[in-house]
C-alpha cells in the first residue's frame, strides 16, 4: 500500500493520459507534469514567504502577520490580490522593451532548473545524462536577467545594484559548481537520478547520503553560503539592501512585475535547495532505513522546508556583509576551500574502507580550513581616514 | 537539402553577418561581439560535421569545438580588456578615431 | 528538415542580424545573448548536448556578461555624438562579407551530393567524453588550462587601474 503512495502522482498522471489517444499520450504526459510543477512550486513559495515574515518577527520579537485569517495564514493571498491590484507605474525615459522583459524571462529561466530534479522515486520531469549541467546552465542565464532589470531602469541606484549583484553572483557560482564537482566525482555521474540513488544505501540503519562524510560536511558549508549568495539572500543581500540601495535593481518596478521578481527570488531560493538536498542530504532517501515506507516525496519536500527555515534563520541572524568583504571572501577563501575539497574527496575515494580514511580527512580539513583562514583572510590595516568633498 | 547542408547554411550566413558587424561598425566593443558570432558559426561548423560525419564515436568534432568555446572566451576576455585599456587612454572607443600610432 | 530546425535558424539569423545592425549597445549586447541561446537549442538539436550545455554556461553566462560591462565601463551606451554608428566604408566590409557568404554557400550547393546524410544517432555520455578528454586529448586539455590562466593574468594586467603619478595641483 505505502509504494502505491509513493509513487501516487506517477500513477495518477498515467491514469488521466490513458483516455486520450495513444499518440497524444506522452506530449499529454509531459504537459501535466510541467502544469504540476509549476502549481505546486508558487504554492511553496506563498508559505515559504508566510514562514518567514512569521519567523522573522519572531527571531525579532515580535509577531509576524496575524490579522488576515487564523494566525495570519491567509496573508499569502492578501498580498496576490495586492500586488494584481497595483498601478504598474514605468518610468518614462525606462527602455520599455528590456523593462518588461527582465522578470519574465528571470521566472522562466529559474522554473526551468525543476525539469532534472528528482522529487521522489522515478519522479524527474526530464532525466537527462548531463543533468547537473543544465541546471547551472539554467543558473547562470539569471544573471543577465538581473543586469536587465537594472540597466533598462534608467536610474543610478538600480545599476548599481545590478552591478553589485551580477559581480556577486560571478563571483559564487565558482564555488557553487566547484562543491557540487566533488559529489560528480565520487558518484560517477553529473546525472542527478544516479547521484541520488548511489546515496541511497544504508549500512547499521544509516544512511550513506554525502554530509555525512567530511569532504561532504566541507561540500555542503560550502555550497549553502553560495547558495545563499547566488540568490541575494542575507547575509549577502546588498543588491537589494533595502537600508542603502532603495530597493537595488528592482527600484522602478511596481505591482506584479514587482510580483515576478519575488517570486523568482523565491523560486529560485526553492529550487537551490532542491539541488542541495539532492547533491548531499540524499534527496528522496529516507534517514533510517526503518522508515522506508513513508513516501520518498515527502522526505524530499521535507529537506527543501528544512533547508528555506536555515535560510530564514542565517537572515534573523546575520548581519550584511559588504561588497568588498563579499568578494574577498568568494575568492580567498571559499574558492580555495572548494579545490582543496575536491582533493580531500579524491584521497577518500582512494583510501578504502575504514576508520583511518575518516581520521586523516577530517585532519586535512581542519588543518585547511585553519590554514586558508590564516593566509587568505589577513585583515587589512587601514592607514587614518581621508575626505574627499564633491566641488 | 540534406539536413547537413542546412545546418552548414545556418553557420555561413551566421559567419558572414559577423564579418559584416566586424568590418563596418564603428566601435570596439562590436567587433568583438562580430569576432564572437564568426567563432560561433565555426563551432556549429564543428558539431554538424561531427553529427554527420563518419565515426561520431570518436568524438572529435565535440572535442574541437569544447576547446573552441574555452579559447574564445579567454580571447573575449582579453580583448574587452585591451577596449577598456584603450578607454582610458583615449576616452573613446571609436575606432575610426584611432587612425594615427602616437600615443 | 523539421519545422523546429526552420523556426530555431530563423530566431537565431534574426538575432544575429539585430546584434549587428542596432544603434543602442547594450539591445546588440542582449540579442548576441539570445544568438547565443538559439545556437544552443542547434547544438541540443544535433544531439551534442554536452556542448549545447556547456555553450550556454560559457556564453550567456560569461561572456555575454563580459560584453555588458565592457559597454558600461567604457560609455559606450551612451548614443554617439557625431551621429552615424556605421564607419564610412560600409560598403566594402558588406561586399566583402556578401562575398564570402556567396563563396561558401556555393560550396556547400555544389557538393551536396558528397556530403553523408542519415547516420545512426550517436549515443555520447559525459563519460565517454572524460574518458576522452583524460586519454586521447589529454594534451589539449593541459594546454587550454595554461592558455586560460594565461588570458586570466593578462586581462587582469591589461585591464587593471595604474597608480596615479603624483601631480602638484590636485588636477583631475
Amino acid at each position: 500500500m505505502f509504494a502505491k503512495l509513493d509513487q501516487i502522482f506517477i500513477l495518477l498522471r498515467d491514469w488521466v493520459v490513458s483516455f486520450l489517444p495513444a499518440n497524444w499520450q506522452g506530449i499529454a504526459g509531459v504537459v501535466l507534469s510541467v502544469v504540476a510543477i509549476i502549481a505546486v512550486f508558487p504554492a511553496l513559495f506563498a508559505i515559504a514567504v508566510l514562514l518567514e515574515r512569521k519567523g522573522l518577527g519572531r527571531m525579532q520579537n515580535r509577531l509576524g502577520p496575524n490579522r488576515v485569517g487564523p494566525f495570519g495564514l491567509l496573508q499569502p493571498v492578501a498580498d496576490g490580490i495586492k500586488s494584481l491590484t497595483k498601478e504598474d507605474v514605468v518610468p518614462t525615459n525606462a527602455d520599455h522593451v528590456v523593462h518588461f522583459l527582465a522578470p519574465v524571462v528571470l521566472v522562466t529561466v529559474v522554473f526551468m532548473g525543476y525539469a532534472v530534479l528528482p522529487m521522489g522515486r522515478n519522479m524527474t520531469l526530464a532525466r537527462m545524462d548531463a543533468g547537473l549541467l543544465f541546471y547551472f546552465a539554467m543558473g547562470a542565464s539569471s544573471e543577465l536577467t538581473i543586469f536587465m532589470a537594472g540597466w533598462s531602469s534608467r536610474n543610478k541606484y538600480s545599476l548599481l545594484g545590478a552591478m553589485r549583484g551580477v559581480a556577486q553572483m560571478i563571483s559564487y557560482e565558482v564555488p557553487l559548481l566547484m562543491s557540487s564537482v566533488a559529489v560528480v566525482m565520487i558518484t560517477g555521474s553529473l546525472d542527478l537520478d544516479k547521484i541520488v540513488e548511489a546515496q541511497n544505501q544504508y549500512s547499521w540503519g544509516l544512511p550513506h547520503w554525502y554530509i555525512f562524510t567530511p569532504w561532504g560536511l566541507a561540500g555542503f558549508v560550502m555550497y549553502a553560503i553560495a547558495a545563499t549568495a547566488e540568490t541575494n539572500r542575507s547575509p549577502f543581500d546588498l543588491p537589494e539592501g533595502e537600508s542603502e540601495l532603495v530597493a537595488g535593481y528592482f527600484t522602478e518596478y511596481s505591482g506584479f512585475k514587482f510580483a515576478e521578481f519575488f517570486l523568482g527570488e523565491y523560486v529560485g531560493m526553492l529550487s537551490i535547495s532542491g539541488l542541495g538536498t539532492t547533491l548531499f542530504l540524499g534527496g528522496w532517501s529516507s534517514p533510517l532505513e526503518v522508515l522506508n515506507w513513508v513516501p520518498s516525496w515527502i522526505w524530499f519536500f521535507g529537506k527543501v522546508m528544512m533547508s528555506i527555515c536555515m535560510f530564514i534563520w542565517m537572515r534573523g541572524t546575520l548581519p550584511r556583509i559588504r561588497q568588498d568583504q563579499l568578494m574577498n571572501f568568494a575568492w580567498k577563501f571559499v574558492l580555495p576551500m572548494t579545490l582543496l575539497n575536491l582533493v580531500v574527496a579524491a584521497i577518500w575515494r582512494f583510501m578504502g574502507d575504514g576508520l583511518l580514511r575518516w581520521v586523516v580527512c577530517s585532519a586535512i580539513l581542519v588543518l585547511m580550513y585553519a590554514g586558508v583562514g590564516l593566509t587568505g583572510m589577513r585583515r587589512k590595516h587601514f592607514g587614518p581616514r581621508s575626505y574627499r568633498y564633491a566641488e | 537539402m540534406t539536413p547537413l547542408a542546412g545546418y552548414l547554411l545556418v553557420a555561413a550566413l551566421l559567419f558572414a553577418i559577423g564579418l559584416a558587424g566586424a568590418l563596418t561598425r564603428r566601435n570596439a566593443i562590436l567587433v568583438l561581439i562580430g569576432v564572437e558570432l564568426m567563432l560561433n558559426a565555426a563551432n556549429l561548423n564543428l558539431i554538424a560535421f561531427w553529427r554527420y560525419g563518419p565515426h561520431p564515436e570518436a568524438l572529435t568534432g565535440m572535442m574541437f569545438a569544447i576547446f573552441s568555446i574555452a579559447v574564445a572566451a579567454a580571447e573575449a576576455a582579453v580583448g574587452l580588456g585591451l577596449v577598456i585599456s584603450v578607454h582610458r587612454h583615449a576616452q573613446t572607443a571609436d575606432l575610426d578615431q584611432m587612425n594615427r600610432m602616437k600615443g | 528538415m523539421s519545422i523546429a530546425f526552420w523556426i530555431i535558424a530563423t530566431l537565431t539569423v534574426v538575432a544575429a542580424l539585430a546584434a549587428v545592425l542596432l544603434r543602442n549597445l547594450v539591445h546588440c549586447a542582449l540579442s548576441l545573448s539570445l544568438t547565443f541561446a538559439g545556437l544552443a537549442v542547434l547544438f541540443l538539436q544535433l544531439d551534442a548536448q554536452f556542448a549545447g550545455f556547456a555553450q550556454i554556461l560559457v556564453y550567456v553566462g560569461a561572456v555575454a556578461i563580459l560584453v555588458v560591462f565592457a559597454i558600461l565601463l567604457t560609455r559606450s551606451s551612451e548614443t554617439p555624438k557625431d551621429g552615424g554608428v556605421f564607419s564610412p566604408t560600409w560598403l566594402a566590409g558588406l561586399a566583402v562579407a556578401a562575398a564570402v557568404f556567396a563563396t561558401v554557400a556555393g560550396a556547400i550547393v555544389y557538393s551536396v551530393n558528397g556530403l553523408p546524410n542519415a547516420q545512426a544517432v550517436p549515443s555520447v555520455t559525459v563519460l565517454q567524453i572524460g574518458q576522452a578528454l583524460m586519454s586521447r586529448y589529454v594534451l589539449p586539455l593541459e594546454i587550454v588550462a595554461l592558455l586560460l590562466t594565461a588570458a586570466t593574468i593578462g586581462a587582469v594586467i591589461i585591464a587593471m587601474h595604474e597608480k596615479p603619478a603624483t601631480k602638484i595641483g590636485g588636477a583631475k
